[in-house]
């Protein structure tokens, strides 16, 4: 029950990370391998400014900022040098991995015994109901404050979906929208697509840093390599919403980014209690992506032949 | 008013695909002005609008609209002035969005966008208003994604949402090309309300010499990126899609002796 809780927790700091990919790869379809970068990068920010003492909530702003500022750069590479998209993302991921090491001094960062969101949330849970004391979920013994952690992330992740969700409804957030689905339709009607663009991904890599701080806050470690690999996990969990929530408005899109996020964080717990090589976990990531990009095309195509046998029968 | 002066573009300079595409061309459009720009493939009139529209920026010359000197502006900050409409039926709306969501950003065209609701529940009734003339039943559709629509129905919602706002100036980009007959003169129908309803100046790009005819107080005929011909006023009335015929002919007949006559000239005199 408690690895349960866990997965849960860790699935909705990471539903951050999915929010990211889903403005980066759906509103703008620009693929934004900036997040590798931006995700270490906003752990390493977090870690580095608990470790001298700050705030967590200053830790985890001034993460999202360094998120921001990356992916603006991301973004004014892309459209101020005409540089590919991906090809731009690629350039900030490597140059962020040295910034990282520059930030935290080595390649990880203990944050064992220093104040973090996580602290605040156990002292507060140890205060109501005393410390280390238990509960029964469904039949299962578990930690109190592992709930109180678990709802307040909840809590976290329901206001970011709802800011996300109203910014997507604003004007500037429609044109944005409009910017990923025609751009030449949004600049006959005036808007300035790389300045929405540059926005657009700057927003998105501020959430994926958001969730690195806080994911790094989580396990008590901030480490160089926590990014590898997590751009495929956002696109991984985009997907699976995608097919679990089958509609295209904004507002359901956004819900099914972080359920998406939590079912693929559940999948994952529960091949690694089967005895998956934990190893072996990226590779299936990639296969599990592949398989869902390809797979709307094949069904298209299968149900095209069985049109077409029937029209000859 | 649009003062056009001396426009020149070439693309791929110095290359050997160098194309000479607007040379030295000017022209002055009065307020309130129909005019349609004929030509044959590649006589650059669909560039002539792009560099009015500011798809790409002109190597010299100057454009003016209103008296505001606008050729050195960007393609967004052109269209707070400018209507458009393209000849791909798919270019002028964004598929996935609603009809509603689509109409509201248009009301927007070269307005600040800020942290307003982008799609009011005010605006609703007005859209359903607004889309009713059109006669195709897209008021009980305002929340169904654009994408749905077909190559007419979406022409015609670009066409109002091209000037939604009043523009100081339409360009209309071969707007009827890919649709059928019927759809085209539905559209046209519908361009011709709009243009009058508000004596809009426009600029319109036709290959249909019927539809030159037909529309519009002037003519223009782009060739080799020059203006060749230019009809207004009673001269625009009296002609017949024959004259334009002829006069495409003539066209097409000193293009291909130039290079015959040349080549005699040299085997005599070298």
């Amino acid at each position: 029950m408690s690895l349960l809780i866990g997965s849960l927790t860790i699935g909705l700091i990471l539903a951050l990370l999915a929010l990211g990919i889903f403005i980066s790869f759906r509103i703008f379809d620009f693929p934004d391998i900036t997040a590798e970068g931006s995700f270490t990068f906003g752990a390493s920010i977090a870690a580095a400014l608990i470790v001298i003492g700050a705030n967590p909530l200053v830790a985890c702003m001034g993460a999202f900022i360094a998120g921001m500022l990356a992916g603006a750069l991301t973004g004014i590479i892309h459209t101020r040098f005409r540089i590919n998209p991906l090809l731009a993302g690629i350039l900030v991921m490597t140059a962020l991995y040295s910034i990282n090491l520059h930030v935290m001094g080595r390649s990880n960062i203990p944050l064992l015994n220093k104040t973090t969101l996580f602290t605040w949330i156990e002292t507060f849970s140890n205060g109501i109901s005393g410390e280390m004391a238990k509960t029964v979920v469904l039949g299962w013994e578990v930690q109190v404050k592992d709930l109180w952690t678990l709802l307040f992330c909840f809590l976290g992740v329901t206001i970011f979906c709802l800011i996300i969700w109203w910014f997507f409804r604003t004007n500037i957030g429609t044109a944005m929208r409009a910017t990923g689905d025609n751009d030449q339709m949004i600049r006959a009607l005036g808007v300035n697509t790389k300045r929405m663009i540059v926005i657009g991904i700057a927003l998105s890599n501020g959430l994926i840093a958001l969730a690195g701080a806080t994911l790094a806050q989580y396990q008590g470690f901030a480490d160089v390599q926590m990014g590898v690999g997590m751009m495929v996990w956002g696109l991984a969990s985009v997907i699976i919403g995608e097919s679990i929530i089958n509609d295209t408005s904004v507002g359901f899109v956004i819900i099914g980014a972080v359920l998406g996020s939590i079912v693929f964080r559940l999948l994952v717990a529960i091949a690694l209690r089967w005895g998956l090589n934990p190893n072996d976990l990226k590779i299936i990531t990639a296969l599990f992506v592949f398989i869902a990009l390809i797979l709307p095309g094949i069904m298209k195509n299968k149900k095209k032949l069985t049109f077409k046998k029937k029209a000859n029968a | 008013m649009l003062k056009i002066q001396n426009i020149k573009k070439t693309f791929n300079a110095g290359t050997i695909n160098e194309v000479k595409a607007l040379q030295n061309v000017s022209i002055t459009i009065e307020e309130g002005s129909f005019v349609c720009v004929l030509g044959t493939n590649g006589s650059g009139k669909s560039t002539l609008l792009n560099a009015v529209a500011g798809t790409f920026l002109i190597d010299e010359g100057s454009i003016s609209l209103d008296g505001t000197e606008i050729s050195k502006w960007g393609e967004h900050k052109r269209a707070t002035l400018i209507g458009r409409v393209f000849q791909n039926p798919f270019s002028g709306t964004a598929p996935n969005m609603s009809i509603q969501e689509n109409l509201a950003l248009a009301m927007k065209r070269g307005k600040k966008r800020g942290l307003g609701w982008g799609l009011p529940k005010s605006l609703t009734q007005d859209f359903r208003n607004l889309v009713k003339p059109l006669n195709m039943g897209l008021e009980d559709r305002l929340e169904s994604p654009i994408g749905k629509l077909s190559g007419g129905q979406r022409q015609a919602l670009t066409l109002l949402m091209s000037t939604a706002l009043k523009p100081k100036l339409l360009l209309l980009d071969e707007h009827t090309a890919a649709l059928d007959p019927k759809t085209a003169s539905k559209v046209l129908d519908l361009t011709h309300q709009v243009v009058s309803k508000d004596n809009l100046t426009t600029l319109m790009v036709t290959h249909s010499m019927q539809q030159a005819v037909n529309m519009g107080d002037r003519i223009i005929m782009m060739h080799q990126g020059q203006i060749a011909y230019d009809f207004k006023g009673e001269d625009k009335k009296r002609l017949r899609v024959n004259d334009l015929l002829t006069l495409f002919d003539e066209l097409r007949r000193k293009e291909n002796i130039d290079p015959t006559v040349s080549a005699l000239l040299m085997e005599h005199y070298v």
